[in-house]
């Protein structure tokens, strides 16, 4: 029986549509020229320029703040949410379900807004932690999603076996559960880090005077800025999300 | 150890219950409210209750963009799907190991930078680009038109953002689904086209249903690629959202269109919501750690 070629096509078409506009994108960024028309030999000086451009450090200070505390946050949060999910069928976990997966699909623009009329209505001043607490808030969920999928295939005779043993909860808890888990919750959390870091939608919203983080300096930049400098900025922030997949991708791997 | 059992439950939903009602339901409770109240001449909001700003909503420029935003998100998710389904096709049916490096790479645009994805489209589409100067020179375009800031560059960047939305749930689905049937139909004289047709695509209805809604829920939402890659006439209503925020700062005009954009988002996330995956949960990271 002969098989179509069109899945292996699709696929094919698929992958380049999804790496060649960040393909050129790399590139260019080693490019001479000012102007990304032209090649005009391979060239450094766009990742140098980046040193000398404050705004961008300071921009990423802030993002790394932020940053780290979602992840921090929301990786404890987002796990014992996982926990919860799966360990019980109640009534209760399916409103809760329902609560951890609208964050996924509801379009970021009305989180976005959302957040910033509650901050609004509270009187709250805008800045790096109303960020901190939108991205808390949107990273729960994928934390909480990632650790169901790593508990899917865990084996709940474990903790029966330490309990039978004479181990406390705490005990089967901090001995048992939480290292089996630790390639799930890491995951998590590095899906976490890398969402805060690159979130602008949400950002933009609830921003105040001050807090500027990177995606939204580099929203400025696209607006009015140095294409150049875009690519350099870009293909660097790239490789750290590259590096933070690959590394998430063999944790997974391992534990099985 | 029933009681015990129970204590438990609630200690370890509560942190996220409680996080969630306030910094999500919340909110989305107060848009809807404020879209009642009047404006205060500092662009905050003002007392008392009004529906003045939702009669503005008739205001002529509205239908148009609303009309435009589902034309394109319906596109987006059709584009999408006639695409992953190919795909998904092709992920459950190779070897273990080839599937999985395929499938990161699929992965991997989900964590990378949104905003970046799009300047990179808008860098390629760029008068200056290669593809407009490929098109020039194949006379497939004047000199003098422009790929970027219509409403097709729009189509174009959503279908690249959305489509692996939709791969995923379609390759969950057909990698459960039962590949002998195929050679059955066809050993009952059934044509391939026929046998995918009604075979194949029955069999990941659940997968396609998925994969419809995870793509058109978010594309109706579409913000930054109209305000980066669309022109006037290309906006959205996610862009008339940021514009009464950011430029005339009309909180409550802002809140009525995002409360129609909540309503409108509400009824096909009900139906995921409720659509049973394995264990009654819709199958989303199915794709991932196989």
């Amino acid at each position: 029986m002969k098989r179509s070629r069109v899945p292996l096509v699709a696929t094919v078409a698929m992958l380049v549509f999804f790496y060649l506009p960040i393909m050129v994108l790399v590139i260019n960024s080693f490019n001479a020229s000012r102007f990304g028309s032209t090649w005009e030999g391979w060239s450094l000086r766009w990742y140098l320029r980046l040193l000398h451009e404050r705004e961008i450090w300071y921009a990423l200070k802030n993002s790394l703040i932020i940053a780290f505390g979602a992840s921090f946050v929301s990786v404890l949060i987002g796990t014992a949410a996982a926990f919860a999910l799966h360990r019980y069928a109640s009534r209760l976990q399916k409103t809760h379900y329902a609560m951890i997966f609208a964050p996924l699909v509801m379009p970021e623009i009305l989180m976005g807004i959302g957040l910033l009329l509650f901050f609004v209505a509270l009187g709250v001043n805008l800045g790096l932690f109303t960020i901190f607490l939108a991205h808390v808030t949107f990273c729960i969920s994928y934390v909480a999603m990632v650790v169901l999928g790593r508990l899917q295939d865990f084996d709940f005779s474990i903790i029966e076996a330490a309990q039978d043993l004479g181990a406390n909860w705490w005990t089967v808890t901090w001995r048992v559960l939480v290292p089996l888990l630790m390639p799930g919750i890491v995951a998590g959390g590095l899906l976490a880090f890398t969402l805060s870091i690159d979130d602008f939608v949400i950002t933009f919203f609830v921003a105040g005077p001050g807090s500027t983080t990177l995606p939204i300096r580099i929203y400025s930049m696209i607006k009015h800025g140095s294409p150049p400098l875009i690519n350099a900025l870009s293909t660097i922030l790239l490789v750290v999300t590259f590096t933070a997949v690959w590394f998430s991708q063999r944790l997974m791997e391992d534990a099985k | 150890m029933k009681n015990r059992r129970s204590v438990l439950e609630i200690l370890v939903t509560l942190p996220s219950a409680l996080w969630l009602a306030i910094f999500f339901l919340v909110p989305t409770v107060v848009v809807m409210a404020i879209a009642f109240k009047p404006t205060n001449p500092y662009g905050g909001v003002g007392t008392g209750w009004t529906v003045a700003t939702w009669l503005s909503l008739g205001n002529p420029s509205y239908p148009a963009i609303l009309w435009r935003t589902l034309w394109l998100s319906l596109l987006t998710t059709a584009a999408s799907i006639v695409f992953a389904v190919p795909v998904g096709y092709y992920l459950a049916r190779i070897r273990k190991r080839w599937r999985q490096f395929l499938l990161l790479l699929i992965i991997v645009p989900f964590w990378t930078s949104f905003l970046i994805r799009i300047f990179a489209w808008k860098v390629l589409l760029h008068p200056d680009g290669f593809i407009k100067k490929g098109l020039v020179f194949l006379h497939l375009a004047g000199d003098g038109a422009s790929l970027l800031y219509n409403p097709w560059a729009v189509l174009l960047v959503m279908i690249y953002s959305y489509v692996p939305f939709a791969v995923l749930p379609i390759y969950a689905a057909a990698e459960r689904f039962d590949f002998q049937l195929i050679e059955a139909a066809r050993d009952l004289g059934a044509k391939q086209w026929q046998s995918f047709l009604k075979v194949f695509l029955p069999g990941i209805r659940r997968g396609l249903l998925t994969a419809v809604l995870m793509v058109f829920i978010p594309a109706l939402g579409s913000y930054l690629i109209p305000d980066l890659v669309g022109g006037p006439d290309s906006e959205m209503i996610g862009n008339k959202i940021a514009q009464r925020v950011f430029v005339d700062r009309n909180l409550p005009h802002a809140s009525a269109l995002s409360s129609l954009l909540t309503l409108a988002v509400l009824l096909p996330m009900t139906v995921v919501l409720f659509l049973p995956g394995r264990r009654g949960r819709p199958d989303l990271m199915a794709g991932e750690g196989k």
